[in-house]
């Protein structure tokens, strides 16, 4: 699921940057996760951004879903 | 008869009567249950109103330090519980209930189910911790089921999109009150979850009586959440108000705002937690960078390189110097050796007969052996005479 792999992500990015703080990481490596760790923070960051505000109602009748935008009165 | 002696006063009269009840126990503490007619509640904050049944009535005061602590409105018709004690007023001649404390008839059963309830669905399991789950950290879009009206959706909206600006909220308007209300709430967290409408829900209404939150008490409801795949954040009633629902929800929020807090991620923190993590990682590859340069430096800067034959150079000196040693301690082995070579030459010649003879002496063998006396030696016989110089043969005439 998306929000899973967002909160894995997160998760990875974490790991990286201690591994990397740790130093004991070959030249090779550190450079390899580096770039990971780069890759994610761009896709997490755009993840949040492509976001959209949305505020819906739902209204049911018999059966089939229909959704409007919603305002509360002083919107 | 003369019976203006014998009168007594009003006054006295109603003391008696007020006396008489105040002695008797039973009257001290009373629970009565009736219905309330002419309520009046005073400017003083005193109650005034009369308790009836289909058959009688008597007359109550409740004053404002007992008014002040009930958690409903007395109304005329409303069938209540007090508990107080029966007091004369003698002014007015009457007896009325003094108020202490009240209660809507019929709550008290609301209380006993409730607890049954609690009970029941507790020893089912069904507000296990390890039954909840986990509220997602980003969830896309969030379901909110609460009246379409009033300020808990709009409390939601404004705390949500404060946090994230881009939020996705879906709003199934459902009644929080009333009969029916429960059954509808379960359709809605139903169709959430049929047509998997939201990654998290927030079951949510104001403050109210313990009947206007009836509907999250009832057992249909507690299920329904229960059973929901979605994770249900429940915010019912004040903070202080707990019920089923905030039981049995995977979470429990104090108020509407509270639940959308804890719905919804803060954006602006996420993101600078992500900077937070890139900027550590140029940081630490950056000085790993350095450090390793620094180690390459100082290792091209090490002699082995700048100067590699002064390695070679080294060596051989240090061979020659092995050779020189040697050849030192050769030589002197070698004069040691011959010193002790003359040495012992020396001494040889000194104890060696050769030196003698130089001084003109010779030796005379017989069948090489030295001759030491004369009785060795016969006419004839053939010797050997040895001098410095060399040797001759002779014969021993007589």
């Amino acid at each position: 699921m998306k929000q899973e792999s967002f909160e894995v992500k997160i998760k990875k990015l974490e790991e990286i940057v201690n591994s990397l703080e740790k130093g004991e990481t070959s030249l090779e490596d550190s450079l390899k996760i580096f770039e990971d760790g780069m890759k994610i923070a761009k896709d997490c960051n755009k993840l949040l951004q492509e976001a959209e505000k949305k505020i819906t109602i739902i209204l049911e009748s018999n059966g089939d879903i229909n959704e409007d935008n919603f305002s509360t009165e002083d919107e | 008869m003369n019976y203006e002696s014998m009168a007594v006063t009003v006054s006295d009269l109603n003391l008696y009567i007020k006396d008489k009840i105040a002695k008797d126990e039973a009257l001290n503490a009373v629970v009565v249950k009736g219905e309330i007619s002419n309520f009046k509640a005073h400017y003083t904050g005193h109650f005034y109103f009369t308790l009836k049944d289909d058959k009688s009535l008597i007359k109550c005061v409740m004053f404002k330090t007992y008014a002040d602590r009930i958690n409903f409105k007395p109304k005329d018709g409303m069938k209540i519980i007090v508990f107080g004690g029966v007091s004369v007023f003698e002014r007015d001649g009457i007896y009325q209930i003094y108020v202490k404390a009240m209660q809507e008839q019929g709550i008290g059963d609301l209380y006993a189910q409730f607890e049954k309830l609690k009970q029941n669905l507790e020893k089912e399991g069904l507000f296990d911790e390890k039954h909840k789950k986990k509220i997602p950290i980003m969830p896309k879009i969030i379901g909110v089921l609460s009246s379409q009206t009033g300020a808990v959706i709009k409390d939601i909206i404004n705390v949500s999109t404060r946090r994230n600006p881009n939020c996705y909220i879906r709003l199934l308007p459902v009644p929080v009150q009333g009969p029916g209300a429960a059954k509808e709430i379960v359709k809605g967290i139903k169709t959430m979850n049929d047509n998997n409408l939201a990654d998290v829900i927030i079951l949510a209404r104001g403050g109210g009586s313990l009947e206007d939150l009836w509907p999250f008490n009832e057992e249909i409801v507690a299920r329904a959440i229960y059973e929901s795949n979605i994770p249900i954040i429940s915010a019912v009633g004040h903070e202080t108000d707990f019920t089923i629902s905030d039981f049995v929800a995977d979470l429990r929020a104090p108020t509407p705002s509270a639940a959308a807090e804890l719905a919804n991620p803060d954006i602006f923190e996420l993101i600078n937690k992500i900077n937070s993590f890139r900027e550590r990682a140029r940081i630490s590859l950056k000085k790993k960078i350095e450090l390793l340069n620094l180690k390459l430096n100082k290792l091209k800067s090490s002699r082995a390189f700048t100067n590699p034959m002064q390695n070679i150079q080294n060596n051989y000196l240090r061979i020659d110097k092995f050779i020189k040693d040697l050849e030192k301690t050769i030589k002197l082995k070698q004069k040691d050796a011959e010193n002790r070579f003359i040495e012992q030459t020396t001494k040889l010649d000194t104890l060696s007969p050769l030196k003698t003879l130089t001084r003109g002496y010779s030796i005379v063998e017989k069948e090489n052996k030295p001759i030491k006396s004369i009785k060795d030696l016969n006419e004839g016989d053939e010797i050997l005479i040895r001098v410095s110089d060399g040797k001759k043969k002779a014969k021993i005439l007589k």
